[in-house]
């Protein structure tokens, strides 16, 4: 499959009064054309901080200390300002969290929508304005023709999210990145705009970077997840490798948290601890102090990437031959049954195969 | 929007009304009578100017009387202005004092949102810092001070501008510059203020991610948010400026008002007095209409009434 972004060994500090955090440290991925990768993490792991970075859009004390973003042959880290302006809104656009705030409140949407085609091609006015009806339709505002002057604050929030992509889609984008573009909306409206991004995604085939810390919304959209802690991919592979066969602790302890149709007790599973500060990250596996399964090594050093499949790759020391096998948590292990179920019906296409530890 | 305008009209005139009213009574309460400082006088002679100007009535006939006077567009005759008819004494020295003040107002918001816009967007850099300085210097010296200082170096010194005359827009330079500097600062202090908020904002992030230059984002979508706020602090502003003015004018030899409102208080000349009020009152008045106004064509959440109705 095509690449059509790669991001390697991305390390990225922020200056503070209290010293430098380490916010990215060492993060590789990429994106696949036409497809949508999901990345997922808690609060602060540092998920917006990276695809800010693709965008050239990092606050004024973040700095970029090492790695290469490559985009069609170019490096974005080395690209300057004028070059990437000419990128942003162009082929590479990002979707907001916030609908409420992201859009303009003294500028009508029609101009707000029609902006990027201004900025970016040699459309006439009338011309971009009459696209930007066209897609306002598309995104599903209904009677685009007569709301072109109306102003953000006479649209709900639903609707207002889908101005706001309206804005990201206009000039036909090769990557879209949306960062937890459901976030702030209610749950009834997140399905509809899930939805639309897949309608989207077929029309105007693009391929998508979708940030959330939301799981379910994970599996409605994402062909591929990256689950990020403390500034690092510590796990990536297919959406159903991810959910079904999941091989660090920390991707287990993020689905047990995530409540399912069959969860019987009456508490939540919350993972104990908080993340580590990154002024002074851990040497180990930052997750080690949270990590009932953390080993005496977990602390000590940083584990590699493990192969599960050719696809999935997990960080963590018990893929290691020399670790003692463990037992997930029994709901996990429901997981992993059910996915050797589905691969043994063929319902899923690829098969686990040499896990360290499936417990066959 | 025009059923709204003439709502407000309607309540500008009550609140001028109100004015009137209370400024009558409260400048009866000053010590002193028009003519009881002037010990060359009898007792017989005062009475005479007393009965001569209705002042002997009751304090509510006196009330009575100048009301229906100002309906008719009778403001009353000066006791101290050569017995001028006060809206004479008006209309002959509004002009300059009119000039100084729109031209202060005006060069103090312009160059105050440019100067605030700038430290803005090079926040913590030196230009930041030398904006602010001059605000702050801007803001806690007296227009007077800057007043004598720019007609002793400018005027007396270089000889760049007359001294102490009123003669055309040349003569209106130096008193517009030191008027304009209290104006100035406090634009610049909330243009900053204002600025920096709104560039942290989502939507600016939005604009910047369209592909805009950082410049354009600024022109496009930065300004017109930052304003909405700025707009509130001119109403005060051109408070600050009609009472600022009247200093200034006297050190610039300027034929104001102001200065003429000064000696008709602490001369009790009680037309003049309420004249020179009811128009300072309606100056202002006058500012919050348009500001008020200004807020509906800035920001389309404030639309005025008379634009709602049409949603």
């Amino acid at each position: 499959m095509e690449k059509i972004l790669d991001v390697k060994d991305l390390q990225i500090n922020f200056d503070t009064f209290a010293g430098q955090v380490k916010a990215i440290r060492n993060v590789s991925f990429h994106l696949n054309k036409g497809e949508t990768l999901a990345i997922v993490g808690e609060s602060g792991s540092g998920k917006s901080v990276t695809v800010r970075s693709i965008m050239g859009l990092l606050a004024n004390n973040a700095h970029v200390d090492n790695g290469s973003i490559d985009f069609k042959g170019k490096d974005l880290l080395k690209a300057t300002p004028r070059e990437l302006e000419s990128i942003r809104g162009n082929d590479i656009s990002m979707i907001f969290q916030d609908p409420m705030t992201s859009l303009d409140p003294t500028m009508p949407i029609g101009k707000q929508v029609a902006e990027p085609l201004l900025i970016h091609g040699s459309m006439s006015k009338k011309k971009a304005m009459a696209r930007a009806e066209e897609v306002l339709e598309l995104v599903g505002i209904t009677n685009a023709k007569n709301r072109m002057k109306d102003y953000p604050h006479q649209f709900s929030g639903g609707q207002r999210q889908r101005i706001v992509i309206a804005i990201s889609i206009v000039n036909y984008p090769e990557v879209l990145i949306a960062d937890e573009p459901t976030t702030a909306l209610d749950v009834t409206i997140q399905a509809q705009i899930i939805d639309l991004m897949k309608e989207l995604q077929n029309k105007i085939e693009t391929s998508i970077i979708f940030i959330t810390h939301d799981l379910g919304v994970v599996a409605g959209i994402a062909d591929r997840v990256a689950v990020m802690y403390a500034g690092k991919i510590i796990e990536y592979g297919s959406v159903d490798e991810i959910f079904y066969n999941p091989q660090h602790p920390y991707t287990w302890g993020l689905l047990n948290s995530m409540p399912t149709l069959d969860t019987s007790s009456d508490r939540l599973y919350a993972i104990p601890g908080t993340p580590p500060n990154l002024l002074n990250p851990p040497a180990g596996d930052a997750f080690a102090p949270r990590n009932p399964y953390a080993m005496q090594i977990d602390y000590e050093q940083m584990p590699p990437f493990y192969k599960v499949t050719d696809t999935h790759y997990a960080a963590t020391w018990l893929l290691d031959p020399q670790a003692p096998k463990v037992e997930p948590p029994a709901a996990i292990k429901k997981r992993q049954e059910e996915y050797h179920q589905l691969v043994a019906e063929g319902k899923i296409q690829s098969s686990v195969k040499g896990g360290a530890k499936d417990g066959e | 929007m025009g059923k709204y305008i003439l709502k407000r009209i309607g309540y500008m005139i009550l609140t001028l009304f109100i004015i009137a009213t209370a400024t009558f009574f409260l400048m009866k309460l000053m010590p002193g009578s028009p003519y009881a400082n002037q010990a060359k006088m009898s007792a017989e002679q005062i009475k005479i100017m007393n009965q001569q100007y209705g002042l002997d009535k009751p304090v509510f006939q006196q009330y009575i009387i100048y009301l229906v006077g100002l309906l008719h567009g009778d403001f009353g005759t000066s006791f101290q202005f050569n017995n001028q008819p006060v809206s004479y004494l008006i209309s002959s020295r509004i002009g300059p004092s009119m000039q100084i003040g729109v031209q202060a107002i005006i060069l103090g918001t312009v160059l105050g949102i440019l100067l605030g816009a700038i430290a803005a967007i090079r926040k913590n850099s030196w230009v930041d810092t030398v904006a602010t300085f001059f605000a702050i210097l801007g803001r806690s010296i007296p227009n007077f001070v800057f007043a004598v200082l720019l007609q002793f170096f400018l005027a007396f010194k270089l000889k760049i501008f007359p001294i102490a005359l009123w003669d055309g827009f040349s003569s209106s330079i130096l008193p517009t510059i030191a008027l304009a500097m209290a104006p100035l600062a406090t634009t610049a202090r909330f243009m900053r203020t204002e600025m920096v908020d709104v560039l942290n904002s989502d939507y600016i992030e939005l604009a910047r991610a369209k592909g805009n230059t950082p410049w354009q984002t600024v022109a496009k979508h930065a300004l017109r948010n930052s304003l909405i706020p700025v707009i509130t602090i001119i109403g005060p502003m051109a408070v600050d400026l009609m009472v600022g003015s009247m200093v200034v004018e006297n050190i610039f030899s300027i034929p104001g008002i102001g200065d003429q409102f000064v000696k008709s208080i602490t001369t009790n000349d009680y037309p003049t007095i309420m004249g020179l009020t009811l128009l300072y009152s309606f100056m202002l008045i006058v500012v919050i209409l348009v500001v008020d106004i200004l807020y509906g064509f800035i920001d389309p959440r404030i639309r005025l009434s008379g634009n709602e109705g049409s949603n």
